[in-house]
């Protein structure tokens, strides 16, 4: 938008949503429960989780098709409570897209500009902006049921932020698309939402949608947000086992706390010996026992008489391969499970034959502590 | 050999076909052809072509009276049982509630009931209530036997509206009204024109339920039935039906047209709700 410099830093610190102690129950069933959590001015910010994990419960919440059972919702420093959705300063990217489909592209666009009663001119203007901003120039006087999926994508996106909305909404946006128009359209997501500085919101069932588009994110589970962490975190330092999981690979390894103290623990495993780690912020500590996790992509295949100062051997009993990398199952002596490695297969790793005896190296602080 | 047996078996199954056709609309064909013949006996071969017998129709007050009765009864047959089907269909499509199978069942149990038992039932309750026998108690005949056929249009073309575009259209500013206006209307609009075609279609052309519910106001079909009695009316008869045929046939023709065309808008490209 011509009102911001690309240059200013956008996302600012002040909170754009606020959500406290958010309950939407169901009967006994609770969708959401006691969720609380603070979206910052111009921040990418995505709900990732299972089907079922009470996301896009709480996006409704926030555009108004549903109301908390109990807690508050407010958007920019404004109570939602009794305001209903045609009246939120909020706009929304439907998972169908909701295209008008007895309206052309452009019709649909100027859909809710129409109440604003601008100047012909003026909505013109801000329809053809609109249009430009998701490359859809030209477009305007075809059909919605002429269009791809891509299109119709980009479409609604046109149509929400036409309305110059103070938070963006999206539903599962890219689910109906495929694999490699997905991932385009991520970046282009990301891009866009720099360029007109307008905070987002994204509820996805995609770990590495969210990765790749938010700037941060909150894991949610069975109506519970377990993690607001940045990207990176949430997906170096899972606080539970179930984040770990559903952000994708990772070998648990069980250990024994010989110390914990303020930050950090130490640990005994059986496989990779002593550790020290940091303490999650949320460890509760459940007797002696502990559980380490480390990505199959931290440990690497040590060659011929290459030695690492951290190292563990096992066997190769699995190999799958995947093109450019290579997923090896390494059995090690005193490990319950054997460990799931990821190699690029620059050095071979796709020719490594079952059955050999291999060395793996670590880096100690990839290992990481977490609840269970 | 297989080709051969192909060819067999599809020009057997192509004249099963051809035979078909023949047996539904030769009876449907001579009825114009008749009513353009010079004879008043309906018979071959033909003795000349006249349109007389179309003529004679608008100078026959008894006709055009019962015409009027028919428009009557139609448009107000149509109208109802489409507010009616609108009201249901919205219900059955929209909202899940026990019994609601069950209830969308016996709306359209009546398309399977035998006509003749529901015009004598309908008869006996009419008479129970102390209502007297006029072109009104037709009209709520023609409402039960039409509302089947409105629901099934109807249902045809809210079934699949996605119901994210009228939360859409709330998002984007509309109030509940606006949203009704702008969206819902337009998008349902070709059913229920769809809707009330095919219902005044249906009553136009109905007998029995007429016959026993109408006072001494007779609808086309009883005049025609009427008319029935006297050999030299005949040709007159073919005529009006030929007529009738003819607006039956346009009128369902522009219904089907407008349902498909419902069916295929709502229809919902991408739809998976999380």
């Amino acid at each position: 938008m011509p009102e911001r410099p690309r240059t200013e830093r956008l996302q600012t610190e002040r909170p754009m949503i606020e959500i406290k102690s958010v309950t939407r129950s169901y009967g006994a069933f609770k969708a959401l429960d006691d969720a609380s959590l603070t979206i910052k001015e111009g921040e990418f910010f995505s709900l990732l989780g299972p089907s079922g994990c009470g996301k896009t419960t709480l996006l409704r919440m926030i555009a108004g098709f549903d109301n908390p059972t109990s807690g508050s919702i407010s958007v920019d420093g404004q109570s939602m409570e009794g305001i209903p959705a045609n009246r939120r300063p909020t706009n929304m990217v439907f998972q169908s897209y909701a295209i008008f489909p007895h309206l052309n592209v452009e019709q649909n666009v100027a859909y809710g500009l129409k109440r604003l009663k601008l100047e012909r001119a003026e909505e013109k203007r801000r329809v053809e902006e609109a249009l430009a901003q998701v490359s859809l120039t030209g477009l305007g006087k075809r059909l919605a049921t002429e269009l791809s999926g891509g299109q119709r994508q980009r479409v609604a996106l046109a149509r929400a932020l036409v309305m110059r909305p103070k938070v963006l909404l999206l539903d599962e946006p890219l689910s109906a698309l495929d694999k490699k128009l997905r991932e385009q359209m991520q970046v282009e997501l990301r891009r866009l939402q720099q360029a007109v500085g307008i905070t987002f919101v994204l509820v996805t069932h995609d770990q590495y949608e969210a990765l790749a588009m938010s700037d941060r994110i909150a894991v949610m589970f069975g109506g519970r947000i377990a993690q607001i962490a940045s990207p990176k975190e949430i997906y170096q330092r899972p606080v539970n086992r179930q984040v770990a999981d559903f952000l994708g690979g990772m070998n648990f390894v069980k250990a024994e706390i010989v110390e914990e103290n303020g930050a950090s623990l130490v640990v005994d495993t059986l496989g990779f010996g002593r550790i020290k780690t940091d303490k999650p912020k949320a460890f509760i500590r459940n007797g002696g026992a502990a559980t380490l996790g480390i990505r199959p992509e931290r440990l690497r295949v040590l060659w011929d008489n290459a030695t690492a100062k951290f190292e563990v051997a096992g066997k190769v009993v699995e190999r799958h391969y995947f093109g450019e990398i290579t997923h090896l199952i390494v059995e090690i002596p005193g490990l319950e499970k054997p460990l799931s490695v990821t190699e690029t297969n620059d050095f071979g790793a796709d020719d490594i034959p079952v059955g050999t005896s291999i060395r793996l190296a670590y880096d100690p602080e990839a290992l990481v502590a977490m609840a269970d | 050999m297989t080709a051969m047996r192909r060819f067999l078996a599809n020009g057997w199954l192509s004249a099963y076909a051809f035979l078909y056709v023949v047996f539904l609309y030769l009876p449907v064909i001579f009825l114009p052809i008749f009513s353009v013949n010079t004879a008043a006996t309906p018979k071959f071969p033909l003795s000349g072509f006249t349109l007389k017998w179309y003529e004679d129709l608008p100078r026959t007050p008894a006709l055009l009276d019962a015409a009027w009765n028919s428009l009557v009864v139609g448009v107000s047959a149509a109208i109802l049982s489409t507010v009616l089907g609108i009201l249901a269909a919205r219900s059955i499509t929209r909202y899940r509630y026990p019994g609601r199978r069950a209830i969308n069942g016996l709306i359209m149990a009546p398309l399977v009931l035998p006509e003749i038992i529901v015009a004598i039932s309908l008869l006996l309750v009419i008479l129970q209530l102390g209502l007297s026998l006029s072109l009104f108690t037709v009209v709520l005949g023609h409402v039960l036997v039409c509302i089947p056929y409105s629901m099934t249009v109807l249902t045809a073309g809210f079934e699949g509206f996605d119901r994210s575009l009228e939360e859409a259209s709330a998002d984007l500013g509309e109030s509940a009204f606006g949203t009704f206006r702008r969206v819902t209307l337009p998008m349902v609009a070709p059913a229920i024109i769809s809707s009330l075609l095919v219902c005044f279609t249906i009553s136009l052309d109905e007998f029995l339920i007429a016959f026993f519910l109408t006072g001494t106001e007779a609808t086309l079909p009883i005049y025609i039935w009427g008319q029935l009695r006297f050999a030299s009316k005949l040709p007159g008869v073919l005529a009006l039906g030929t007529l009738l045929l003819a607006a039956s046939f346009l009128l369902m023709t522009i219904a089907e047209i407008l349902r498909r065309r419902a069916a295929k808008r709502t229809q919902n490209e991408g739809g998976l709700y999380a």
